[in-house]
């Protein structure tokens, strides 16, 4: 199969902190570095992406020694970083690929190099094809003008030309579902109808590549269905490549067929989409991740989760013994948040999501939801168990979010894939062991006579 | 020895390769050529953003330049007593008023492009000279409007037989064509370096101010002591305005040498400050 797109390793850096103050310095001392022969003094520096690093702290740099000397470049070395350090890898033509990574993994940058917003530092993208990007849906959108008129704008950004527009405009309109009102002020739309105008455009522009960014999050879920199942036909009939940037690992799920996971500016791996996304969430959890957790933190706050775990009663203590102990898809298993509250709350509430690790979210759940917890608390230690019946979830890992937090007004402590555990398959009946497709597997009953 | 032999075969035909630096000289003038419908519609945006939803309208086109020809007819025709080479004051302020006005809207509003499309530059990648581009040309509109109101008082004075215009003022496309071109590449040349260091829209902001009192804008060239006239001699919109002057009113100090440096400075302008500006368009979003 033939490439459309070929990363060639491809670093992106960025300055940090105060950008603006100080460029003449630094722009005078490449002037003078350049004029003396000497490679530029800020070039070769910058350290790895990672934001939970201390700004101005950087780690080991061999770089020191050499520049050293020069007193003048010596300092400020970590105004710079990479946002992204050579990225090397080819996407096939007709491939829809998902692209994974934590906030600030670079996963933007990449579709920013990709659409031409902003040049690599250093490397080559080789592209096959027109590319069209959408990074944010109805962008240039003019509030003064008519959804038609912003219609013709949009796609005209988008590289269209102006016939091309009006042989699809009705198609556009169509899908879009804002026909009743495409000659009004886009200014008068709810904000879920400029998104459709926007997205119906992009969906019909004619390119080879398209690039789409977590642009779908603002719709409803029924436009989102829609358009990642136009992204789909579009790949599947017209051969397109689509690179799709999501936080939402459903609709990745559904979507992609292979996925990249970035971390820290890097490439992590590129695998079928279930795997990537599985590597995901592991790199969320950390490595420790196990089916119980317990704090480190030693806080006096007001609100505090101390342990968390998942157990199932046959054997209480499985997590302990045996990390990758797995729970009979049978039997009925729970959840225990154990926490401390440091001064009177207002009534709270403490639950979980439970996340497949194949992407969706399977159920989200909260202690309020029995009328006995739902009063203020009182400072103390408490303990929520949540049963959850067996013959419930299908086999496969299963991550749990924890969340705590005053309804509306606060949130105590949001994790994600806290604690992980696996539903085994091996304890199924023979009948039922083939892979299902679907995160639930409960047992119905059914019947079938003769009739 | 398959797949390397297909790796090369496919290099060559990359549609598009994108690389840290490009090619010093390239004005990118083709691609602005395909986007030409982009054009179309930022400056039918441009226009139509401008008077909606204001009570007066298009009449605003007409009401700034009124205004600021009758104070300067009051200003610097009746108290400071300037000279207007003899021409009815009203004609001669409205003509200064209305072409400054042009070349002065081109300057400030190219200068500070990247600053005010930052967001629409970080998400949609176009040849970034269509932004100053539709300036120029959506300014050119409310330009020949105004120019309209100009023709219209010029008119009532040709039949009072005050003034005569006469085949000069078939150059006037030539002067707004050099003015608009001059006025793009100041702007374009400052917006670029505005990204770097901000230090400059200070600069701006009076520079074009004092610039207006160095072009015959409030008087004519022809009252310019000789000394001060060699050190303004370097202004390149000068000639603009005296031919202006000199084609429609009939009173004007006109050299052709002094065209002719007009339209050599605005094509050198203009090349350089259209590959400055590519140059920063490409990473610019990185310093805003």
């Amino acid at each position: 199969m033939s490439v459309a797109i070929r990363f060639e390793s491809v670093s992106k850096r960025y300055r940090l902190g105060q950008v603006g103050t100080g460029t003449l310095s630094h722009d005078l001392q490449r002037l003078a570095a350049r004029l003396l022969g000497k490679p530029d003094p800020f070039a070769t520096v910058g350290t790895i992406n990672d934001r939970e690093q201390p700004a101005g702290v950087s780690q080991a740099r061999s770089a020191d020694a050499s520049t050293g000397k020069r007193g003048a470049v010596k300092k400020r070395r970590d105004d710079y970083v990479w946002a992204l350090k050579d990225i090397d890898f080819d996407v096939p033509m007709g491939e829809i690929l998902g692209i994974v990574g934590r906030n600030g993994a670079g996963k933007s940058t990449l579709l920013k190099l990709l659409s031409k917003i902003t040049a690599p530092t250093a490397g080559r993208i080789k592209t096959k094809g027109r590319v069209a990007s959408l990074l944010e849906v109805g962008t240039g959108f003019q509030p003064e003008l008519t959804g038609r008129e912003n219609i013709f704008l949009n796609g005209a950004l988008l590289g269209m030309r102006r016939h091309e527009i009006k042989q699809r405009l009705d198609q556009i309109i169509d899908f879009s579902g804002c026909a009743k009102y495409i000659d009004t002020p886009v200014k008068r739309y709810s904000s879920g109808m400029t998104v459709r105008l926007g997205f119906a455009v992009a969906a019909h522009l004619d390119c080879e590549i398209l690039v789409v960014d977590e642009v779908l999050a603002v719709g409803d879920a029924e436009f989102q269905n829609r358009c990642i199942g136009r992204m789909r036909e579009v790949s599947a009939d017209q051969g397109k490549t689509v690179l799709f940037v999501s936080h939402n690992m459903g609709s990745v799920q559904s979507l992609c067929r292979q996925g990249v996971l970035l971390d820290r500016g890097q490439v992590v791996g590129i695998a079928p989409i279930a795997d990537t996304i599985r590597d995901y969430f592991e790199l969320n959890a950390g490595a420790q991740t196990g089916s119980h957790w317990q704090s480190t933190d030693q806080t006096n706050a007001a609100f505090a989760i101390e342990r968390v775990s998942v157990t199932s009663p046959g054997r209480p203590s499985f997590a302990a013994t045996d990390p990758s102990d797995v729970i009979s898809p049978d039997a009925a298993f729970e959840v225990t948040i154990q926490y401390t509250i440091g001064k009177p709350l207002p009534p709270m509430r403490v639950g979980f999501l439970i996340v497949s690790g194949e992407g969706p979210v399977v159920v989200e759940a909260y202690d309020s939801d029995s009328p006995d917890n739902r009063g203020p608390r009182s400072p103390g230690c408490y303990r929520s168990t949540c049963r959850i019946p067996g013959r419930l979830l299908s086999p496969g890992w299963y991550y749990l979010t924890i969340n705590a937090g005053i309804p509306h007004v606060e949130n105590l402590f949001n994790r994600t894939a806290l604690v992980k555990f696996r539903i085994h398959e091996s304890e199924l009946e023979e009948t039922q062991r083939t892979k299902r497709s679907g995160v639930l597997q409960p047992c119905f009953q059914w019947e079938t006579k003769p009739s | 020895m398959a797949t390397e032999s297909e790796t090369e075969l496919n290099c060559e035909d990359w549609d598009q390769i994108l690389e840290p630096n490009s090619a010093v000289f390239s004005l990118r003038l083709g691609e602005v050529w395909t986007y030409r419908d982009l054009l179309y519609l930022f400056t039918y945006r441009d226009i139509v953003s401008f008077y909606k939803q204001t009570i007066l309208g298009p009449l605003w086109f007409f009401i700034q330049p009124i205004f600021t020809t009758l104070v300067y007819v009051l200003v610097f025709g009746t108290i400071a007593k300037l000279s207007s080479d003899g021409l009815p004051q009203v004609l001669f302020y409205m003509s200064g008023v209305v072409l400054w006005n042009y070349f002065s809207e081109c300057f400030n509003k190219t200068a500070t492009v990247f600053r005010d499309n930052a967001s629409l530059f970080g998400k949609v990648y176009f040849p970034r000279l269509l932004i100053p581009l539709s300036i120029v040309t959506s300014n050119l509109i409310r330009f020949a409007i105004q120019f309209g109101l100009f023709l219209a008082m010029l008119a009532y004075y040709v039949a009072g037989g005050v003034v005569t215009p006469n085949r000069w003022a078939l150059l006037l496309p030539l002067s707004v064509l050099v003015m608009a071109t001059l006025g793009l590449a100041f702007g374009m040349s400052f917006s670029a370096l505005t990204t770097k260091y901000r230090d400059l829209i200070f600069l701006l902001q009076f520079g074009v101010q004092l610039l207006m009192y160095a072009t015959p804008v409030i008087y004519p060239a022809s009252q310019i002591p000789p000394g001060i006239a060699a050190v303004l001699a370097w202004n390149p919109l000068a000639p603009l305005f005296e031919l202006t002057r000199l084609g429609f009113l009939g009173t004007g100090t006109v050299s052709v040498g002094g065209v002719a440096y007009s339209v050599i400075f605005a094509a050198v302008a203009f090349l350089v400050s259209t590959v400055i500006f590519n140059r920063v368009e490409r990473t610019f979003m990185d310093s805003v």
